[in-house]
């Protein structure tokens, strides 16, 4: 019996590596490097990019999407020291102390890096480099607004009137990423002291809560195209404007959601070498690509947000349906760690319970 | 003892694939919860048991897996009745489709039922957030296991032995009572167990349906660790879950047994038409209650597929399938989704049937108590959370070979799950052969070879068909351990799905819908083309 499960364990392994040494093989025909990114489900970028970054330097990007953004933080975690991959794309500030503090990232400053805006350096010694930002707001349906003749909110205040009773659907900030988002949001509107007044107010004025995006957006807000829900306003991106224009069918002039200013939270996101990797000097090179004119220009019609660097050119669609937001609300990265799971309980128990 | 020591060989392989891609990932990651910084601390356990809001965790999910099953019961006994004893223009196809939902990715029930119990509801219903839609999705996805496990033995049964107490003045209640019901009793138990287990164990339905407020130790488990990496909890819970679900297949063990007497007494199924303005309508309203459990929602992804922006109907989402549009998150078309998924699913079919069965043959050789505990060990990969699992390859796998990132990774944890199920449809079978008819054969003068191509050959052959294809659709819609470890340029159609889903704008939207579908009606067909080839033997009294 031993025997037996001892030799197929040999077989198995085997077997495993006939497959693994034939995909090292055709590398090693061709004396290349293959990278791995380890990135989140949201990743996207047009053919021909990283094409354009292996011609370019001969090195291989093999992309691994292992869940939403904390999911991956979390998998890159628990293998530190020992990473599955050699870069990881897609940590934001939420989880940035977090990854720090576990010696995640191998410091780099990425060539590129004057380019981009001093607000949206994620860290002084460059373990993290800064790629994008998107931001979380309140959207609203258009012809709602217009069709039951009441003013659209400008504020978060303006949400608790009874005018708005009913109108608005968030995400659960417990596995929502945008719903963290906006409850961050929250707290840097009305401060640690004054959040959960509102929330208060807002669950007597009948906020609906879901568990994503997918539902509230899809599902419950009634502006998107695809949905048929009842609420006119919902916590979604800066960019869901854009991204209706484009995906509408047949295609229309004007979005049909617009984008409330004054309720925006931003979240940077960044790229990092993951300490441990084999390939060190080939991960500096695809951090570096990442913060390429050729990559940052990719970003808006794929991914749906901002490219870090200031000096590229944006899309027109974007140009013209995108919200740019002249005040964001941001919390430092060592607070959102400090209080992210208190934060949720107490929400939890305001809202839910 | 030559017996024994076979049946030893037999199990090698499947035991070596379990430990390897189940066993060790599991262990590996619950005692990385459990191991302190300085050895083992259990300490964490008292904690956690202690705490309120876990506790109300899992009596939420006891609860509602115990009202899940009895709804299921409630609404499947009456269909398993009609199809077991009555003949219908249709029945085939019938029994083949009410599979479906069965085998469907929790994504597309999911969105199914979001779309049609919502709050954008056609009918008006919105149970988003309550119960009620927990249990009807769990009705929904584990009605066939009722109708199949009852079904089964109940088209087996003579019904002589009911028209007997018919003629001796019982009213049909009376006879079905005291006849019928009696002899049907452990399939009902043993289906209704295995339902609880689904139930219990649920995830994608109470993530989806459940609302915030609602979760069950399946979902906590999920959060704990990919969310929180809260490994100490997280460990803590799984072993919970994995020790409920323990008890919960012995008590099924012992049900099955009971059972194991009374399918004995099998007999050729005796269906007829229906008889009587009583039976008829009997039968019009099973149809009528099929249609709208199990046919609305599946009718709603149908309709949403070709729903289009301005709210009329159209083709433009099923178009989209070809590309691999900018900004859909997808790095392939999902057509080619279609075809990794049924690579991958091929492959995932040969690793299960070949493995399961040798674990079948094993099973149906050996006797006794060690066979019926490895039994129900190889069912233990259904009470484990998709994402111990997932995690577990991540910390498991890296040594001696680095299989964490390999694409071979996908196939392999798909037949960890269409393993139980393999072993579940051929077992009974392998076992219904009568060693008499190979003793028979040897008097005749047939060499053991002959006796075995021209005895169990042919019963082989079928049951492996079966079993394939039901590992083959299980492959197909397998999400929770896949979407761990797919990589990007190899998704398959569930997780495909799931990304279309969470993107913006209606045309992602609407390819979801019509992806969802297409893997319908793939798995369908799947089904389809097992039931043909599904003789009176196999799969009587199997869950599938």
């Amino acid at each position: 019996m031993t025997t037996i499960t001892r030799s197929l364990l040999t077989s198995l392994v085997l077997c495993a590596a006939l497959t693994a040494c034939g995909d090292d093989a055709d590398t090693a025909a061709d004396d290349a490097v293959t990278l791995r990114l380890l990135t989140h489900d949201s990743f996207a970028v047009s053919d021909g990019v990283l094409e354009a970054f292996t011609t370019e330097t001969g090195i291989e990007v093999e992309l691994l999407q292992g869940g939403d953004a904390g999911t991956v933080v979390n998998q890159a975690i628990l293998t530190q020291g020992n990473p599955q991959a050699d870069v990881l794309f897609g940590i934001d500030s939420t989880f940035l102390t977090r990854a720090l503090d576990a010696d995640l990232f191998v410091p780099h400053q990425a060539a590129g890096l004057d380019a981009v805006d001093d607000d949206l350096r994620l860290d002084e010694e460059g373990r993290v480099t800064p790629i994008d930002y998107g931001d979380v707001c309140l959207n609203y349906d258009k012809a709602f607004f217009a069709g039951a003749g009441i003013p659209v909110p400008t504020s978060l205040e303006d949400l608790v009137d009874p005018m708005y009773a009913d109108l608005l659907v968030v995400q659960n900030p417990a596995t929502s990423s945008p719903g963290l988002a906006f409850l961050l949001a929250s707290i840097g509107a009305f401060g640690e002291d004054g959040w959960e007044a509102w929330w208060s107010d807002l669950r007597a004025n009948g906020v609906q809560v879901v568990d994503g995006w997918e539902e509230a957006y899809n599902t419950a807000f009634s502006g998107g195209g695809a949905s048929e829900g009842t609420r006119p306003l919902v916590v979604s991106y800066a960019s869901s404007p854009p991204a209706e224009v484009l995906y509408a069918d047949p295609p229309i002039d004007e979005s049909p959601i617009g984008v409330i200013d004054a309720s925006c939270y931003r979240q940077v996101e960044g790229a990092g070498i993951l300490a441990g990797t084999p390939h060190e000097e080939e991960a500096r090179e695809l951090v570096d690509f990442l913060l390429s004119e050729r990559f940052q220009a990719d970003v808006p019609l794929s991914m749906f947000v901002f490219p870090a660097r200031s000096d590229v050119e944006l899309p027109e669609v974007f140009v013209e349906h995108a919200a740019r937001p002249s005040e964001v609300f941001e919390l430092p990265s060592e607070d959102i760690e400090a209080n992210r799971e208190d934060w949720i309980d107490r929400w939890t128990d305001l809202v839910l319970r | 003892m030559i017996r024994r020591r076979w049946a030893a060989a037999l199990l090698g392989p499947p035991v070596a694939f379990l430990t390897v891609f189940f066993a060790w990932p599991v262990a590996n990651i619950v005692g990385e919860g459990l191991r302190g910084d300085s050895g083992w601390d259990l300490s964490g356990v008292g904690a956690v048991l202690g705490d309120p809001a876990l506790r109300q965790v899992a009596w939420f999910t006891l609860w509602q897996a115990a009202a899940s099953t009895v709804l299921t019961l409630l609404v499947a006994l009456p269909a398993a009745h009609v199809l077991a004893r009555l003949e219908f223009p249709g029945r085939r196809l019938l029994q083949a489709l009410i599979v479906v939902p069965f085998v469907l990715p929790t994504v597309v029930v999911g969105a199914a039922f979001v779309a049609l119990l919502g709050p954008s509801s056609p009918v008006g219903i919105d149970l988003q957030g309550r119960v009620g839609g927990i249990l009807l999705a769990h009705a929904f996805f584990n009605h066939a296991v009722v109708v199949r496990t009852v079904g089964g033995l109940w088209e087996g049964l003579d019904p002589r032995t009911e028209e007997a107490a018919r003629m001796l003045g019982a009213s049909r209640w009376q006879a079905f009572r005291t006849v019928t019901l009696p002899t049907l009793r452990p399939a009902i138990a043993s289906a209704a167990a295995i339902t609880f287990l689904f139930s219990f164990t649920s995830f994608g339905v109470v993530r989806i349906l459940g609302g915030s407020s609602r979760t069950t130790l399946e979902v906590e488990i999920y959060r704990q660790t990919a969310d929180l990496l809260d490994l100490p909890v997280a460990s803590v819970l799984a072993l919970l879950q994995l020790t409920a679900v323990g008890a919960m297949l012995v008590v099924q063990d012992r049900l099955e047994r009971r059972r194991g007497r009374t399918a004995a007494a099998l007999r050729p199924s005796a269906r007829r038409a229906p008889r009587g303005p009583g039976e008829r309508a009997w039968l019009v309203g099973n149809l009528v209650a099929l249609a709208v459990l199990l046919g609305t929602p599946l009718a709603t992804l149908l309709e949403r597929s070709f729903r289009t922006t301005d709210g009329g109907h159209g083709l433009a989402a099923w178009r989209a399938l070809g590309e691999a549009s900018r900004g859909s998150g997808l790095f392939v078309a999902p057509v080619d989704a279609v075809a990794n998924s049924l690579r991958f699913a091929v492959v995932a079919t040969v690793v299960a049937v070949t493995l399961g069965g040798l674990a079948a043959a094993a099973l149906a050789r050996a006797g006794g108590r060690a066979a019926r505990l490895l039994d129900a060990i190889l069912l233990l990969p259904l009470g484990t959370s998709a994402v111990t699992v997932g995690f577990g390859f991540l910390i498991a796998l890296d040594e001696p070979i680095d299989l964490r990132a390999s694409p071979v990774l996908v196939p392999l944890a798909q037949a960890v799950v269409a393993l139980p199920f393999v072993v579940r449809t051929m077992t009974p079978v392998l076992r219904s052969i009568d060693p008499r008819l190979h003793e028979a054969a040897a008097v005749l003068g047939a060499s053991p070879g002959r006796a075995w191509r021209a005895i169990d050959l042919p019963i082989v052959r079928r049951a492996v068909l079966v079993a394939a294809g039901f590992a083959f659709a299980i492959s197909l819609g397998e999400f929770g351990a896949t979407t761990v470890i797919a990589r990007a340029d190899a998704p398959t159609v569930p997780v495909t799905i799931a990304r279309l889903l969470g993107r913006p704008g209606p045309l992602n939207t609407g390819q979801a819908f019509a992806l969802s579908v297409v893997l319908m009606v793939l798995t369908a067909s799947a089904v389809l083309v097992v039931d043909r080839w599904r003789s009176r033997t196999v799969g009587r009294g199997g869950w599938v």
